[in-house]
C-alpha cells in the first residue's frame, strides 16, 4: 500500500474486479489469481472471452494462473524489479510509451536537484559509517521562487525526471536482466512486446499483484516499478488500466483502511510520532507541499480528517482549548510491525499479546523463533473459531515440553465470519455489507464483544485511579448497549456526523477542522448516510455501461470505482479511449464514474488529473519517501543464490529490515543452494480449512514442488518423502516432482527453485510440516512486511 | 436455463424390454453440462459442491505426487480434478479436466446393467443409478467407456454423479455448476450448450488452439456432459478415450438388448448367465483393481 500511495497518492487498488474486461492486456505479476482469488478471476476469463485480452503471468512457479495464460514467462523469486526495469528501459527507448501522458500526467518534466545520482548500489547520500542515508538533500526537486518544482515539459533537460529515471534503468538491457532473472533474452523481448503493446491512448492494460511482491525485502519498491511502468505507459486511471492489488482475505482492504498497521490512523492518516507533540507539530510532517500551482494537492485537508477522527473518538473532552485530545493518541517512539513485536517476544521485552483473525506460529517467519517468542509471554489471548498452532503451541508444537512453558494461554472461541454481519472491503474497495449466515455454536462471541467487555473492566478499573486515564475515560461510548456495540452503530460512527445538527454525513468533502464533524475513517464518509447504509445497496444498474455498478454497495472514496479517473481523458477532457470511458467532460462538468476531480472544473483550467499528491501527477520520483531510495533498484533478497551483478559489492537491500538477535540467521549458497519461495493454494484458506474436512480431502498433504532435474540429481521419487532444511529449520513433506518449476540459468549457473506452501501444521486434521519454518526474519525496507518470497533451501529425500 | 415440462420422465429403464415406460415425455428438451477446459482454473469447487450436495463421505486422502486429490473417482466422490503435465510443442501445458459422468446418450452402463430398474436415462438425457434396486454385480463397470461407475464394497453398489438430478428436476443446476468461480461450467439444454461450446471452440481457434474441439463423442450417442478441449487433438492427455463406444460383447447391438431384457422378465437367471459369460473376466478384472488400489490406500496410512 506504501508504494501505491507514494506513487499515484492513494494505497489500494486503482480499478475493481469487474473493470478487468475493458483491458487489452493483463499483465499478473507476484500473484497466482486462479489460485487466490477465483472469483475474482472469473473477470480476467470475461475479459479474454469477449475482447481477446491477453493474459501475461510471470512468475517462479508456473502456477493455476499460468495454466490459463496466454504467455507465461518463469523468473527467479526477488528479481521483478530487474524484469520491470528492462521493460521501463525498452518502452522509453523504443518510444513505446504514452507520450502525451507521460508528459502531462506524471512528474517526467519536473526537475531534480543537481547532484544526485546513483553509484555503486547506493543512491546520493550514503553514508557507509552511518550505514544509512544520512543525506537526502538531493532526493527533491528544484523550486522556483514561487516553492513550485521547475520543469522541462520536453523532457530534455538531463535532471528532468524522466531523464534521469531513462539514466538510471540505462543498465537494465536484456543480456543483464536475463543472467539476473533467469528468464532468457528471447522469453523477455516476447513480454516487451506483449506488455509494452499498451502504451498508446487506443489500447489500455492492467497490472495485477499480490503478496507475492508485498513479501520482499524491498517488496514496496517492486510494486512501485510495476507503478512507474504503468504511469509510463498511460494506463493508470483508465478503465481496463490501474496496478490492482489483489488483497487476501475478504477483508484485508478494510484492515488496511481501518488502520490494521502499526504506524497507520484510519483513512491511512499517520500514527503520531514521538516529538510530534503537538497537532501543529503532526501537521507539519503530514501535510503535504504543492510543488504545482495547478495541483489540488487534497490531501492538504489532513487537519479536517484527523480532527473529525479526535472528535469521532474522545467527543466532547476533544476540544480546541486542547488541542483535540491529540495527545491521547500513543506516540511510539519505535516501530511496532508485525517483526518488531515478534522480536521484542522473543527477546523478553514483552508481557503478554492478545492475538485475533491470526495465528503467529504459522505465519512465521522463522515459526521456530515465533513459537520461541510466544513462551517467552507471560500471557497470550488467542481468539479464534478453532484451536490454532497458536493457541495449542505449549503443548502441541514439535519439542514443546507443556511443563517447561510458563506463557498462560487464554483461547476465547470466537465467531468466524460467516457467523456474523458486517462489511467486507474488496481488493477494488467496494464495501459489501453482509448478514450473518449463521448462529454462533455453543459460547462463540464476536470479536467486538470480547473487545468491549475488556474495554469495560479497564475502564472500571481507571475508574478506581490511574496514570493518564483520561483516554480511556473520555472515549465515546454512546452505544444502545455499551456491553455490546452493533456493527451498524460502528459503521455509523466510522461515517461520521454533523456533531452541530447530530445528522451523518454524505461526503468527507464536509468534514471541518474546528470540531464541529466526526468521523471515524474520513475515507469511508458517504458509506452510512442519511439515506441509510450504502454498503447494503444491491442494485444492478449501470448506466453508462462501463461496469462501474454505481448503486452496487459502495467503494471509497465518494462510491468512486476507479482512482484517478481524470487520466482517464485527454487534456481536451475526452477519453484516450471513446470505447471505454472513465469520465469526460461535456462542456459543463464530468460525467460518467464518479470524478476523482472537481466536478465543474473544466479542462481549461488545466488542473493535474493526481488530485492526492502536490504535484498533482504520477510520481516517478518519490524524494525522499521511501528509505531505500527515489527510483527502484534491483537488489537481490537477503538470502540469494548469486551476488548482485548490477553492483556485487552491495547486493541485498542496504535498508532492509534485519533484526540483530539471534532471529538474524542468514544461509549461504554453498549451504543452501535452492532458491525456495512460499504460497497458499486455492483448497485452504490460510490454516482455518485445516478443520473443514471436505478442504483437507480436496488437498490433504502439505507438499513442496520440485523440479524434474533436481528430483532426478537426489534421487527424490514424485509422491516420495523429503526434507527441507534451511538455516532456520527444517520440515518434512512430499514431494511434487513436476516441469513446471523450471531450471533457470542465473548468471552462468543453473538455479533451482523450491515451491513451498504454507498451510499445515501441528493442529487441525491433517498434520504436516510448517512452511514458515523455513522462512527468514526479515523485512521491507519500508513497510517492514516479512519477506517470504524468496530465500534458500535445502532438500534431502528421506 | 429452461424446466423440463416433467424433468423426471423416463426414457430408459436397465434390463427392462419397454424402450419408453413414460408416456409424457415428448415435450422434455434434452439437457447438457458443458465443461470449458478453456476457462477452468481446477480449484475444485465443483468437487467439494458435488460432495456438499450429495453428502458424499469424506475419504481419507494422502498427496502422491500432485495437485490431484483422488488417483480416481470413487464411490464417494464423483466428480474429480485431473491434472496432467504434458508438453506440446516445446511448451509446458497443465492440463486440467473435471471428470465425472458424462452421461452418454447410448449410456454403456446401462445397456449393460442385468438389474432392472437399477439404472434409468430420464427423458432429458441424464442417466442415474437406483441403489435399491443395484444388485452389486458391477457389470455397469465394464459397459461404461470412461471408467466413471464406483462400486462400494461396503454397500455392495455402484455409484456415480446423477447430474444433480434432484436439483435438475426442481429447476436448479446441477451443484457443480453452481459452484464454479469461473463459469467454466454451464448447464442448459443440450442444443444451447452445444451452440455454446461451439462458440467457445472458434473463440479458442482465434487464439491459436487450432485444434480446439468440442467433446460429444458420436460413438456413445453424444454426451449430457460435453467438454470444450482447447488441445483436441491430444484427448489422451486429457484422460479422454478418442472413440469411446458402450463397450459390449459379441451380441451387439440395442435391439439385442431389447431382446436380452426380455428374457430377463421371463428368466432373469438366463439373462444373469448370459452376463456373466460376457462379462466375468472383465468384472474379475475390474474388482482385482479396486481391491489392490484400497490395499495401496491402506499401507500408505
Amino acid at each position: 500500500m506504501v508504494s501505491l500511495a507514494t506513487t499515484f497518492g492513494r494505497g489500494a487498488m486503482t480499478n475493481h474486479w469487474r473493470d478487468l474486461e475493458h483491458a487489452d492486456v493483463m499483465f499478473i505479476v507476484g500473484a497466482n489469481p486462479a489460485e487466490n482469488h477465483p472469483c475474482g478471476f472469473r473477470w480476467a476469463l470475461v475479459a479474454r472471452e469477449k475482447r481477446g485480452t491477453k493474459i501475461v503471468h510471470v512468475d517462479p512457479r508456473f502456477t493455476r494462473t499460468s495454466a490459463v495464460a496466454d504467455y507465461y514467462m518463469p523468473i527467479r523469486a526477488g528479481t521483478d524489479i530487474a524484469m520491470l526495469g528492462f521493460l521501463i528501459k525498452t518502452a522509453i527507448e523504443k518510444n513505446l510509451y504514452h507520450e502525451e501522458y507521460v508528459k502531462h500526467y506524471t512528474s517526467a518534466p519536473l526537475l531534480v536537484k543537481d547532484g544526485f545520482g546513483f553509484k555503486d548500489g547506493y543512491f546520493t547520500g550514503w553514508s557507509a559509517s552511518a550505514n544509512d542515508y544520512t543525506d537526502k538533500s538531493t532526493w527533491a526537486y528544484q523550486l522556483d521562487s514561487s516553492g513550485y518544482a521547475k520543469q522541462d515539459p520536453t523532457l530534455q533537460d538531463p535532471q528532468s525526471v524522466f531523464q534521469l529515471m531513462k539514466q538510471h534503468y540505462s543498465r537494465y538491457d536484456v543480456d543483464t536482466v536475463s543472467k539476473i532473472t533467469g528468464a532468457t533474452a528471447e522469453q523477455l523481448q516476447k513480454l516487451a512486446d506483449i506488455v509494452l503493446s499498451t502504451g498508446r491512448p487506443d489500447k489500455v492494460g492492467c497490472a495485477l499483484y499480490a503478496v507475492g511482491y508485498t513479501h520482499h525485502s524491498k517488496g514496496v519498491q517492486m510494486i512501485r516499478t510495476l507503478a512507474m511502468l504503468q504511469l509510463l505507459l498511460g494506463n493508470v486511471g483508465r478503465p481496463g488500466g490501474g496496478v490492482d492489488a489483489e488483497r487476501g482475505h475478504a477483508n484485508i482492504q478494510g484492515n488496511t483502511d481501518n488502520a490494521i498497521s502499526w504506524e497507520l490512523l484510519p483513512g491511512y492518516l499517520r500514527i503520531p510520532l514521538a516529538g510530534q507533540e503537538t497537532l501543529a507539530d503532526h501537521f507539519s510532517v503530514n501535510v503535504p507541499k504543492k510543488f504545482d500551482p495547478k495541483s489540488i494537492n487534497y490531501l492538504s485537508n489532513y487537519p479536517k480528517f484527523l480532527i473529525s477522527l479526535l472528535k469521532a473518538w474522545w467527543g466532547n473532552a476533544a476540544q480546541k482549548s486542547n488541542d483535540f485530545a491529540y495527545s491521547y493518541l500513543p506516540k511510539p517512539g519505535a516501530p511496532s510491525s508485525w517483526l518488531d513485536i515478534f522480536n521484542a517476544a522473543y527477546t523478553g521485552k514483552l508481557q503478554g499479546l492478545i492475538m485475533n483473525g491470526m495465528s503467529p506460529a504459522n505465519i512465521g517467519p522463522n515459526s521456530n523463533a515465533v513459537i520461541k517468542a510466544l513462551g517467552n509471554l507471560k500471557w497470550l489471548v488467542v481468539m479464534d473459531p478453532f484451536e490454532t498452532a497458536t493457541s495449542q503451541f505449549w503443548k502441541d508444537a514439535p519439542g514443546a515440553d507443556p511443563a517447561k512453558v510458563q506463557t498462560e494461554v487464554f483461547l476465547l472461541p470466537t465467531t468466524h465470519w460467516l457467523e456474523k454481519d458486517g462489511a467486507f472491503t474488496n481488493s477494488g474497495r467496494w464495501a459489501q455489507w453482509k448478514d450473518k449466515a449463521l448462529g454462533a455454536p455453543g459460547d462463540a462471541k464476536d470479536d467486538a464483544w470480547v473487545f468491549t467487555q475488556l474495554y469495560q473492566r479497564l475502564k472500571a478499573a481507571y475508574q478506581k485511579g490511574g496514570t493518564f486515564s483520561d483516554p480511556i475515560l473520555n472515549l465515546t461510548w454512546d452505544y444502545l448497549d455499551p456491553y455490546y456495540p452493533s456493527l451498524t452503530e460502528i459503521s455509523k460512527e466510522i461515517n461520521g456526523k454533523d456533531l452541530t445538527t447530530g445528522k451523518q454525513l454524505a461526503s468527507f468533502a464536509l468534514l471541518k477542522d474546528d470540531g464541529t464533524t466526526s468521523s471515524g475513517d474520513w475515507i469511508y464518509c458517504g458509506s452510512f448516510t442519511e439515506d441509510g447504509n450504502q454498503m447494503a445497496r444491491r442494485k444492478t444498474t449501470d448506466p453508462t455501461r462501463m461496469g462501474f455498478y454505481p448503486e452496487w454497495a459502495w467503494s471509497w472514496p465518494l462510491n468512486r470505482r476507479v482512482l484517478y479517473n481524470r487520466a482517464s481523458a485527454d487534456l481536451q477532457g475526452q477519453p484516450w479511449d471513446p470505447t471505454r470511458p472513465g469520465i469526460l467532460w461535456n462542456g459543463k462538468q464530468w460525467v460518467g464514474d464518479v470524478p476523482d476531480f472537481p466536478p465543474t472544473s473544466p479542462p481549461s483550467d488545466g488542473i493535474k488529473p493526481f488530485i492526492m499528491l502536490g504535484e498533482g501527477v504520477g510520481r516517478f520520483f518519490s524524494l525522499g519517501l521511501l528509505v531505500d531510495g527515489p527510483f527502484p533498484e534491483h537488489y537481490e533478497p537477503v538470502e540469494s543464490p548469486t551476488p548482485n551483478l548490477l553492483h556485487p559489492n552491495v547486493s541485498a537491500d542496504p535498508k532492509a529490515v534485519r533484526f540483530p538477535s539471534v532471529q538474524d540467521k542468514f544461509g549461504t549458497p554453498d549451504q543452501f543452494p535452492y532458491v525456495a519461495t512460499t504460497y497458499r493454494v486455492t483448497e485452504h484458506e490460510h490454516y482455518v480449512t485445516m478443520n473443514v474436512p471436505y478442504l483437507v480431502e480436496a488437498m490433504p498433504d502439505m507438499f513442496v514442488e520440485i523440479p524434474v532435474e533436481l528430483a532426478q540429481e537426489k534421487g527424490i521419487v514424485n509422491g516420495g518423502r523429503v526434507k527441507v532444511r534451511s538455516l532456520r529449520g527444517e520440515i518434512e513433506a512430499v514431494a511434487v516432482v513436476t516441469k513446471r518449476m523450471k531450471p533457470l540459468q542465473v548468471n552462468g549457473k543453473t538455479v533451482y527453485q523450491v515451491g513451498i506452501p504454507i498451510h499445515w501444521g501441528y493442529v487441525g486434521i491433517h498434520k504436516g510440516g510448517m512452511g514458515n519454518t523455513l522462512t527468514n526474519f526479515v523485512g521491507d525496507a519500508n513497510a517492514r512486511t516479512p519477506a517470504f518470497k524468496a530465500f534458500l533451501v535445502n532438500v534431502e529425500k528421506v | 436455463m429452461s424446466t423440463p415440462l416433467d424433468p423426471l420422465a423416463i426414457r430408459r429403464i436397465s434390463a427392462s424390454p419397454s424402450p419408453n415406460p413414460s408416456i409424457r415425455n415428448g415435450n422434455v428438451p434434452a439437457v447438457a453440462k458443458l465443461v470449458d477446459i478453456g476457462l477452468c482454473i481446477g480449484c475444485k469447487a465443483c468437487e467439494v459442491a458435488c460432495k456438499e450436495w450429495n453428502d458424499l463421505g469424506v475419504e481419507d486422502t494422502y498427496n502422491f505426487g500432485s495437485y490431484q486429490s483422488h488417483k480416481a473417482l470413487t464411490p464417494n466422490t464423483w466428480d474429480l480434478m485431473l491434472f496432467n503435465e504434458v508438453e506440446i510443442n516445446g511448451g509446458l501445458q497443465w492440463l486440467i479436466r473435471k471428470d465425472s459422468c458424462l452421461h452418454c446418450d447410448e449410456p454403456g452402463c446401462l445397456l449393460a446393467c442385468p438389474a432392472p430398474g437399477a439404472i434409468v436415462q430420464y427423458a432429458n438425457g441424464i442417466v442415474d443409478f437406483n441403489q435399491d434396486k443395484c444388485i452389486g454385480c458391477q457389470y455397469c463397470l465394464v459397459g461404461c467407456p470412461f471408467d466413471i461407475p464406483k462400486y462400494d464394497p461396503k454397500s455392495q453398489k455402484v455409484y456415480k454423479c446423477t447430474l444433480c438430478v434432484d436439483r435438475v428436476g426442481a429447476g436448479l443446476e446441477p451443484a457443480c455448476a453452481k459452484a464454479c468461480p469461473t463459469a467454466a461450467i454451464k448447464f442448459g439444454t443440450k442444443d444451447d450448450m452445444l451452440a455454446e461450446g461451439k462458440a467457445s471452440v472458434d473463440r479458442l481457434k482465434q487464439r491459436g488452439f487450432v485444434n480446439a474441439t468440442l467433446y460429444d463423442p458420436p460413438g456413445v450417442g453424444g454426451t449430457h456432459m460435453m467438454y470444450v478441449v482447447p488441445h483436441g487433438d491430444r484427448l489422451a492427455d486429457y484422460q479422454l478415450p478418442t472413440n469411446p463406444t458402450p463397450r459390449r460383447g459379441g451380441l451387439g447391438v440395442l435391439g439385442a438388448w431389447k431382446w436380452a431384457g426380455a428374457g430377463l422378465l421371463w428368466a432373469g437367471t438366463v439373462g444373469l448367465a448370459v452376463h456373466f459369460i460376457r462379462f466375468r473376466g472383465a468384472r474379475i478384472d475390474a474388482i482385482k483393481a479396486r481391491e489392490r488400489e484400497l490395499e495401496e490406500q491402506e499401507g500408505r496410512r
